[in-house]
C-alpha cells in the first residue's frame, strides 16, 4: 500500500480546474491500469444547476428538437427541485464518444472525484463495452444526429407550421415505445449517413420531378387484388413490431417530411432503447468503478480519511435498498442491486464457497474477478445478467420473495416462493423477467392491412396472464395512430388459443394529420 | 481528456419548451390560476408559486398494461412469510402491491408559475373599459429609428453603397479615365515601334493622368452618413381615480376588501398599460387626497360624507386632468353609507360633473362577512343613488363584496373584455 503511495489530490471540498485534471489522472491510471477498463475519451463539462435541469428535461441529451413535452418534464423537475422535494443528479453522461459527463458546480472536490470515476469511466466504459450499446447505438454520430433533427424539425416549423408539426411529435411520441427494433437487424445504425441520406432522397426527388408523369393515362389496372393475404403481408413485412418504422414507411397519406419526423422520433428512441434494458447492469457497473477506484485513493493517500468518509455516505444514500414495508419502497433500486450483485461476482470468482462452486461452476475461484465482471459488463444485459448471476446468498441477505397474484384467487395473494432451497430458482427467474423489456412492455405488431381495398390497418396485441392493456391510454394511442394512418385502425387484444378478449377500433380524426 | 466551463453558457434552453407547454394547456392553467387566487393573498399574488392542472389535458398516453390479470412480483425484506401464505389484498383487490398505479401517472400535475406568467394569465383576457380618446399629450422617447441620409454625421455611421453609387455617378459625369484606359494605353505605349505615334500617346496618356489626378475616385462631396432620429411614440394615457371610504362605519374586513380590490386594480393597471395615473382619495367627512402608502395603510376616524370625496376628485380633475386628454376612470369602495342630507348632493355631483367626464365609474359596496344574503333586502343608502343613476343609463357599475373570495371574480367581471357594442353599465 505504501509501496506506491501518491499525493493528496486535494483538501477540504473547494477544487478548480486543475483540481478535476488530477482528479481524471488520478482515476484513469487506476481505471486503465488495474481493472483493465476500455473507455471512449473523456469530455468533462462543469455546469450550474439550472443547466442540469434543461439536460434533464431533454431525457439528458445536450439538445434536442423544440417539444411541448420537453418543456413539461422541464417545468416538472423545476417545480420539485424549487421547492426542495428532490435533489438533483450530481452527474449525467452522455452515450457519445467523446463520452460527454456533466459535473455540476455546486459539488464538493470528494463528489466530482466520485463522479468522475462513477460516469467518466464506470459509465463510460460500459458504453462502449456492452454487446446492446454496441448494436444499437452510434456513440459517434449522435450528437450530429441530434443537431439534424433539430434543425430539421426547426425548418420544417417554419415550412408547414407549428402546428402540424406538433400533431406528428404529438403521434410520433404516442408510439415512441413502438417504434424500436427489438431484435438485431442486419446493419448497424449509422445516424452520420442518416442524415447524408435524408438529403440525398430529397435531392433526388427534386431532379427526377417531373410534372408529365401526371398527365400520363395510366394503363388497366393489374388485378392485384389476386394477391394472397399471405403474400401481401410478406410484401409489406408483416407482422411488424416497430410501428412507427411500419407508418413511415407504408401510412398511405403521409407527406415526406412528416415520415421524416417519424424517422427522427424512431431514431432517438432506438438509441435509448438499450438503456432501459441494462439499468441494473449500468448502474451497478458504474457503482462498482467508483467504489474501487475511491477506494484505492484512498488507500494510497490519494484521498483524505475525513473526506473518504464523505464519499461513504454518499456511496450508502445511493445503494440504499429500502424493503417492501417500507414507506421509501418503490421497487428495486437498480443501484443497489446491481452493486450488490458486482460485489458478490467478485466475492465468488475470489473465495467461493460450497455453494458457489454448485451454482457458479465457470466464475468460481476464477481468481480474476475483474476479468469476469469484464465480460458480464460486454455480454449480458439486465435480464440475462439476473437469471444467471443472482447467487442464493444475495437472495437470502435481500430477503427476497415472491408474490403471486391471480384475481381468481379470491382469498388473497398467495407468497409463492421464498430465499430457500426450492425458491431460489424461481425468484430469480420471475425477477430476471421482471427486467425483460418484451414482457414488461405489451408486445404489440401490426398484422395486417389490405392496401388496396379498405386500408384498414390490423394491429394485435398478444396477452400474456391476462394482462389487458389499459384501455384509456390505448384509445388515445391508437387515436394518434389512426391520424397518422389516415384510416380506420383497429387493434385487437389475442389471449392464449387466439381468442379476441378485446376490440379497439379507432378512426382517424375528420382534420387528419396527412394532407389529402 | 478535457475539462470544459460551461457554466456561462447561456441557460434557459427549456424556456421556449416551457412556453410551448404553457401554451398548450393554457385554458387549463387559466382555470386553476383562477382557482388558486381565490384563496390568496394579495401580496401571495404577486409571487407566482405553485399551481396544479388536471394531468390527462398534458399527459403522454403510451400503450401500456392496465390493472388487472395475473401477476408476479418479487420483493425485499421477507421477515415472516412461508411459501404457500396466503395474504390478504389490500382494499380494492386486484392487481399487484404496486403494478395497479403502474404507469396511471399522478392526476394532477404540479408545477411553479413565475409572477410574471402567473399575472399574464391571470389578467389575461382583462381590459379597461373605452379606451378611447387617444391624445398625443404626452410623448415618450422610445430611442432611435433609421431616417434617410445625411450630410455630416459620425464615420462609423456612413452608408457606404449610398456613397459608392454617387461617387459612380460623378466620375461618369464627369468622365474620369477609367483604370482600363490607362492600362490599355501604356500597354499600347509599350508595344509600339513608330516614335511619333509612341509621342502622341505619350501626351494622350499624360492628359489622362491628369485628368484623373484632377477628379477624384470619391469625392467628400459623395460621402453620405446615415440619419437617425429618436422616434417619439404616443401613447394613449389614462388616469384612474380610487376613492374610499375609510370612516368610522367601515369595519376592518370592509377596509380590507377594499383594499384588495383596489391592490387588484393596481396591479392590473400599472402592469397592463404603460400610462396610467392613479389618484388616491380617501374621505370621511372630509376627502384628501394621498399617496399610496397612506391610502392603505393609514387609519383615520370620522363621519362619512360621500359628496365630499366626489368634489375632491371634480377639482381634481378640473385642475389636473383635462377630460379632452385623458381617459378617466374612477372606482369606489364603500359599505353604502352615507349621511343623509349628503345623498341627493352626490347624485347632482356624479350627474352634473363626474360621470360626463369619466369613461367608466365603478362602485363597490362591501359587506361584512355574514351579511350575504340580506344584500338585496337591506339597500344601503348610497346603492340607491347609485342605482337610480343607473336606471337613467349612465355609464355606472355597481356591485357588492361580501367575503374575499368574491374580490377575484367581481373584478373579472367588473374588467371583462367587452364584445363589441355592449353597454359597461351591467
Amino acid at each position: 500500500m505504501t509501496a506506491n503511495a501518491m499525493e493528496r489530490l486535494y483538501e477540504g471540498a473547494d477544487w478548480d480546474f486543475s483540481t478535476l485534471q488530477r482528479l481524471h489522472d488520478a482515476c484513469e491510471t487506476i481505471a486503465l491500469g488495474e481493472l483493465g477498463l476500455n473507455v471512449y475519451p473523456n469530455q468533462i463539462e462543469v455546469i450550474r444547476a439550472e443547466q442540469m435541469l434543461d439536460a434533464y428535461s431533454s431525457v439528458g441529451m445536450p439538445l434536442s428538437y423544440k417539444h411541448w413535452s420537453f418543456g413539461k418534464h422541464f417545468t416538472q423537475h423545476e417545480a420539485l427541485y424549487r421547492t426542495g422535494l428532490r435533489g438533483l443528479a450530481y452527474e449525467l453522461v452522455i452515450n457519445s464518444s467523446p463520452c460527454i459527463s456533466y459535473l455540476m458546480e455546486e459539488n464538493t472536490a470528494t463528489m466530482q472525484a466520485l463522479v468522475i470515476a462513477h460516469a467518466a469511466f464506470g459509465h463510460n466504459h460500459f458504453f462502449r463495452n456492452n454487446y446492446l450499446f454496441k448494436q444499437w447505438t452510434d456513440a459517434e454520430g449522435i450528437l450530429e444526429y441530434l443537431n439534424f433533427a433539430k434543425g430539421y424539425v426547426a425548418q420544417c416549423e417554419e415550412r408547414y407550421g407549428q402546428g402540424a408539426v406538433e400533431a406528428i411529435l404529438d403521434a410520433a411520441h404516442a408510439l415512441k415505445s413502438h417504434g424500436v427494433y427489438r431484435y438485431p437487424g442486419k446493419k448497424k445504425l449509422d445516424l452520420r449517413g442518416e442524415e447524408r441520406r435524408e438529403r440525398e432522397r430529397r435531392a433526388h426527388s427534386e431532379r427526377t420531378f417531373n410534372d408529365l408523369w401526371r398527365t400520363v393515362p395510366a394503363g388497366p389496372t393489374k388485378s392485384v387484388s389476386e394477391l394472397t393475404s399471405g403474400r401481401r403481408r410478406a410484401l409489406l413485412g408483416l407482422p411488424q413490431e416497430n410501428i412507427l418504422y411500419f407508418l413511415e414507411k407504408y401510412a398511405p397519406r403521409l407527406q415526406p417530411w412528416q415520415r421524416e419526423l417519424l424517422r427522427i422520433v424512431r431514431h432517438i428512441s432506438q438509441y435509448f432503447y438499450p438503456q432501459s434494458q441494462t439499468k441494473v447492469m449500468n448502474e451497478g457497473a458504474a457503482t462498482y468503478v467508483h467504489y474501487r477506484i475511491m477506494n484505492r485513493l484512498h488507500d494510497r493517500g490519494g484521498i483524505s480519511d475525513g473526506d473518504f468518509l464523505e464519499f461513504l455516505q454518499s456511496h450508502t444514500n445511493v445503494v440504499f435498498q429500502p424493503l417492501y414495508d417500507d414507506p421509501r419502497f418503490s421497487g428495486f433500486n437498480p443501484y443497489a442491486l446491481g452493486f450488490a450483485m458486482m460485489r458478490d461476482i467478485e466475492r465468488i470468482a475470489a473465495d467461493p464457497d460450497e455453494e458457489d462452486r454448485q451454482w457458479f461452476p465457470e466464475i468460481a475461484g476464477a481468481g480474476d474477478a475483474m476479468a469476469a465482471l469484464r465480460d458480464i459488463w460486454a455480454n449480458y444485459r439486465d435480464e440475462s445478467f439476473v437469471s444467471q448471476f443472482l447467487s442464493p446468498r444475495l437472495m437470502r441477505q435481500m430477503r427476497l420473495f415472491q408474490l403471486h397474484d391471480d384475481p381468481a384467487q379470491t382469498e388473497g395473494v398467495r407468497v409463492k416462493a421464498i430465499h430457500d432451497e426450492r425458491g431460489y430458482r424461481r425468484i430469480r427467474s420471475e425477477l430476471a423477467r421482471r427486467y425483460d423489456v418484451g414482457w414488461s412492455d405489451p408486445n404489440i405488431e401490426v398484422v395486417d392491412v389490405d392496401l388496396e381495398g379498405d386500408r384498414r390497418l390490423i394491429l394485435h396485441h398478444s396477452v400474456v396472464n391476462g394482462r389487458l392493456l389499459s384501455e384509456a391510454a390505448a384509445k388515445r394511442v391508437l387515436q394518434s395512430l389512426a391520424d397518422l394512418w389516415g384510416y380506420n385502425v383497429l387493434l385487437r387484444e389475442i389471449g392464449p388459443a387466439d381468442a379476441v378478449l378485446r376490440e379497439h377500433p379507432c378512426s382517424p380524426r375528420g382534420a387528419a394529420l396527412a394532407a389529402a | 481528456m478535457q475539462v470544459l466551463d460551461r457554466r456561462l453558457n447561456p441557460g434557459g434552453k427549456n424556456l421556449e419548451n416551457r412556453q410551448r407547454f404553457l401554451r398548450r394547456a393554457k385554458a387549463l392553467v387559466q382555470q386553476a390560476v383562477r382557482r388558486s387566487s381565490q384563496d390568496r393573498d394579495i401580496s401571495d399574488i404577486l409571487e407566482g408559486g405553485e399551481i396544479a392542472i388536471p394531468a390527462a389535458g398534458v399527459d403522454e398516453p403510451w400503450f401500456h398494461h392496465g390493472p388487472g390479470g395475473i401477476r408476479d412480483d418479487v420483493l425485499p425484506g421477507n421477515r415472516k412469510f412461508v411459501e404457500g401464505d396466503l395474504l390478504p389484498r389490500p382494499d380494492g383487490g386486484g392487481g399487484g402491491a404496486q403494478n395497479g398505479h403502474d404507469g396511471e401517472g399522478e392526476d394532477v400535475f404540479r408545477f411553479v408559475l413565475s409572477r410574471e406568467e402567473f399575472l399574464d394569465l391571470f389578467l389575461d383576457d382583462l381590459e379597461l373599459p373605452d379606451l378611447a380618446k387617444r391624445r398625443l399629450a404626452e410623448i415618450e422617447f422610445e430611442g432611435v429609428r433609421r431616417s434617410g441620409y445625411a450630410l455630416a454625421g459620425s464615420p462609423v455611421n456612413i452608408a457606404v453603397t449610398r456613397t459608392m453609387r454617387f461617387a459612380m455617378s460623378r466620375r461618369i459625369a464627369l468622365g474620369r479615365p477609367s483604370a482600363q484606359a490607362i492600362q490599355r494605353l501604356e500597354g499600347e505605349i509599350a508595344g509600339c515601334e513608330d516614335i511619333d505615334r509612341r509621342a502622341a500617346l505619350a501626351t494622350e496618356l499624360s492628359a489622362l493622368q491628369a485628368r484623373m489626378r484632377r477628379i477624384p475616385y470619391v469625392d467628400p462631396i459623395d460621402v453620405r452618413y446615415r440619419r437617425f432620429e429618436n422616434a417619439p411614440r404616443p401613447t394613449a394615457q389614462a388616469v384612474m381615480f380610487c376613492l374610499m371610504d375609510v370612516s368610522g362605519s367601515m369595519s376592518e374586513h370592509m377596509k380590507d376588501l377594499a383594499k384588495r380590490f383596489y391592490m387588484l386594480l393596481y396591479i392590473f393597471l400599472t402592469r397592463r398599460y404603460r400610462r396610467v395615473e392613479i389618484v388616491f382619495i380617501r374621505h370621511t367627512d372630509r376627502a384628501e387626497e394621498v399617496d399610496e402608502e397612506t391610502f392603505f395603510h393609514s387609519p383615520a376616524t370620522g363621519g362619512t360624507v360621500v359628496s365630499s370625496a366626489l368634489e375632491a376628485m371634480r377639482r381634481i380633475v378640473e385642475l389636473r386632468y383635462r377630460p379632452k386628454d385623458w381617459n378617466i376612470y374612477a372606482a369606489q369602495a364603500s359599505d353604502g353609507d352615507n349621511s343623509h342630507n349628503d345623498g341627493q348632493t352626490s347624485a347632482q355631483l356624479l350627474k352634473d360633473h363626474i360621470l360626463p367626464a369619466t369613461q367608466y365609474f365603478a362602485y363597490l359596496e362591501v359587506g361584512e362577512e355574514d351579511a350575504r344574503g340580506q344584500g338585496a333586502a337591506a339597500q344601503s343608502s348610497l346603492w340607491g343613488v347609485y342605482e337610480s343613476l343607473r336606471a337613467e343609463g349612465r355609464p355606472l357599475a355597481m356591485r357588492k363584496v361580501n367575503a374575499r373570495g368574491e374580490i377575484f371574480p367581481v373584478f373579472r367581471d367588473l374588467f371583462r373584455r367587452r364584445e363589441g357594442k355592449e353597454r359597461i353599465a351591467s
